[in-house]
């Protein structure tokens, strides 16, 4: 820790974790309520945008239906809660049951295609969830349906956000350790190696296929933790979750950040919020009414990013070594 | 005669009209080098990628240690003991050389699927692999990234990583390929020290090369073994002189 704090990269990664562990005294000290709540979103968000980074940013797999997996972690927490079961003991480990075998299923199917074709077919699979979720009437078809919380009775208390929002960052916290540990294991190397050049890899003897599909499946359940924070976090399920567009942010997120670096994603969770928060505002001081046209400032942002900063947020705070 | 460590027998590969690969036989017994000759298009690539299993052949049999692996994926029949080198030079060109080895060594260390455990501090792994870019001449260039490495070192570098896990067979694709007279020389002083230790299937070009490694040649022409012997007799064979040889001395 007192090491890190010698390169600039190290300083901007300790001085974010430090914020975002003490975020809810400081919002409690300002009284900036709402602050806590957008603060809990990066979290959660930033829990998704790891996960995709996994298989992303690692291995090179584009897939372009990541938010498929809130929907999933959501609606198994939110079906479950209709149905009189509020245990979160019970709740959870289905929820991430559910997403990891999706995982697996939408993993070993599209995995065998290259390029172009896996971005299509990981789309169409988060395509076909969406829809399916827009058609249950039961649980509120498009509108979506307002859920009870999660229970753990004796151990915490989803409704206090601030018990809430500690219990998202550790398990944010857990995620990145899990990432930090991947990326350098054997699993990783062939994960990395696979990215880099997977007839190499075949030839030297690795079934590449297999170990993407443990990827993919692996950073899935990770997908789902997030979506079942997410149904925490605002008590609300509905298709709006898992929509193209949610996939597509977190594609951004991951790239903005930067794309195969521990913390990248959460940086790029960072900007993304903080910008699609204060953008708005700062255009209406322009003129009454542009920040409804915010996407217009933020695209060419994004834009010079690709350009310029290959490696993300993540390479303007120097080297990595 | 010892029995073959690869043979295939009566192998046919089609793409529409074009035989890329007809009734092609041969074999490699343990300890030569054999070498795999041929004039442009003559199908010693469709050939390799039928060895290697990138390629299903439409009929014939590849055996290989024993076993029948025509069928077999390429993992698979690197498991059993069949390392390559690649034509087109084929490094991971994001790590260093000695992660280029390492996750060499790691293909034949048993299963990948271990998340925790840092790779990098795994001496079991960056032990041989530092042995074996010794071994190649590499051993002061370890750290740089492959990238980085000159197209000598880079060919080097894939022998390296070929004969991580011991392997019976070595397919060479062209490992001369794009190399300077001084480089190929080394490489032909290091395939030849090599020698007798494993056995070598050689595609090439330099016919330097295979005529000063060779114990058999087979050359092929327009997907057919028109040819297959010792070095003199290749060079004394009117056929291959008139579709092969004979190009060159014209």
């Amino acid at each position: 820790m007192i090491a890190a704090l010698r390169t600039p990269r190290g300083l901007v990664t300790v001085l974010v974790l430090v914020v975002l562990a003490v975020l809810p005294l400081l919002t409690q000290a300002f009284d900036q309520r709402y602050l806590l709540s957008i603060g809990t979103k990066i979290v959660i968000w930033s829990i998704a945008a790891v996960s995709l980074n996994m298989i992303l940013g690692y291995g090179g797999m584009v897939s372009f239906g990541h938010a498929v997996f809130f929907g999933i972690g959501g609606y198994a927490v939110g079906i479950l809660s209709a149905h009189g079961v509020s245990s979160g003991w019970i709740q959870w480990p289905v929820a991430l049951l559910a997403a990891t075998l999706w995982a697996a299923l939408v993993g070993a199917l599209s995995l065998r295609t290259r390029g172009l074709y896996f971005i299509m077919i990981t789309l169409a699979f988060a395509q076909l969830v969406y829809y399916v979720g827009g058609g249950l009437e039961a649980y509120g078809a498009d509108d979506g349906l307002n859920i009870s919380r999660s229970r753990f009775p004796g151990v915490i208390d989803l409704r206090n956000k601030a018990s809430f929002y500690w219990l998202c960052f550790v398990l944010l916290c857990g995620t990145l350790w899990f990432c930090s540990r991947f990326a350098n294991s054997r699993f990783g190397y062939v994960i990395r190696g696979a990215k880099s050049n997977d007839l190499r890899m075949t030839a030297l003897g690795f079934p590449v296929f297999r170990y993407r599909l443990a990827a993919f499946t692996i950073s899935g359940a990770f997908g789902g933790l997030a979506g079942i924070l997410l149904a925490n976090e605002g008590a609300y399920i509905s298709p709006a979750m898992m929509s193209w567009v949610k996939s597509g942010d977190l594609i951004v997120i991951v790239v903005l950040g930067g794309m195969g670096t521990l913390f990248g994603p959460l940086y790029g969770t960072i900007a993304f919020f903080v910008l699609e928060e204060s953008l708005p505002p700062l255009l209406d001081l322009g003129r009454k009414g542009w920040g409804e046209y915010w996407q217009i400032v933020f695209g060419p942002m994004l834009v010079l990013i690709a350009l310029y900063a290959r490696g993300g947020i993540d390479s303007l705070f120097g080297r990595r070594r | 005669m010892t029995a073959p460590l690869l043979s295939t027998d009566r192998l046919v590969k089609r793409y529409g009209g074009l035989v890329a690969t007809d009734n092609v036989s041969i074999d490699v017994v343990p300890g030569e080098i054999h070498a795999l000759i041929g004039p442009n298009g003559a199908g010693k690539t469709t050939l390799v990628g039928q060895l290697t299993g990138n390629v299903t052949p439409d009929s014939g049999t590849i055996r290989f240690a024993g076993h029948d692996v025509t069928r077999l994926k390429t993992h698979a029949r690197v498991a059993l003991g069949l390392a390559r080198s690649f034509q087109i030079t084929s490094v991971l060109r994001e790590f260093t050389a000695l992660e280029n080895v390492a996750l060499a060594v790691q293909a034949h260390a048993g299963h990948s699927f271990r998340f925790l455990r840092d790779a990098r501090s795994d001496e079991s792994l960056r032990g041989p692999a530092r042995t074996l870019l010794e071994e190649v001449g590499l051993g002061s260039r370890a750290d740089a990234p492959a990238a980085a490495l000159s197209h000598g070192e880079q060919r080097q570098l894939e022998i390296a990583m070929a004969l991580a896990g011991d392997p019976q067979l070595l397919l060479l694709d062209e490992p001369m390929a794009g190399m300077g007279a001084e480089e190929s020389q080394r490489m032909i002083g290091f395939l030849r020290a090599l020698k007798g230790r494993r056995a070598m299937l050689l595609i090439e070009h330099d016919m330097d090369a295979v005529f000063q490694l060779a114990d058999r040649i087979t050359v092929l022409v327009y997907g057919r073994a028109i040819a297959s012997g010792p070095p003199a007799e290749i060079r004394a064979n009117p056929d291959v002189r008139q579709a092969y040889l004979g190009e060159e001395t014209a």
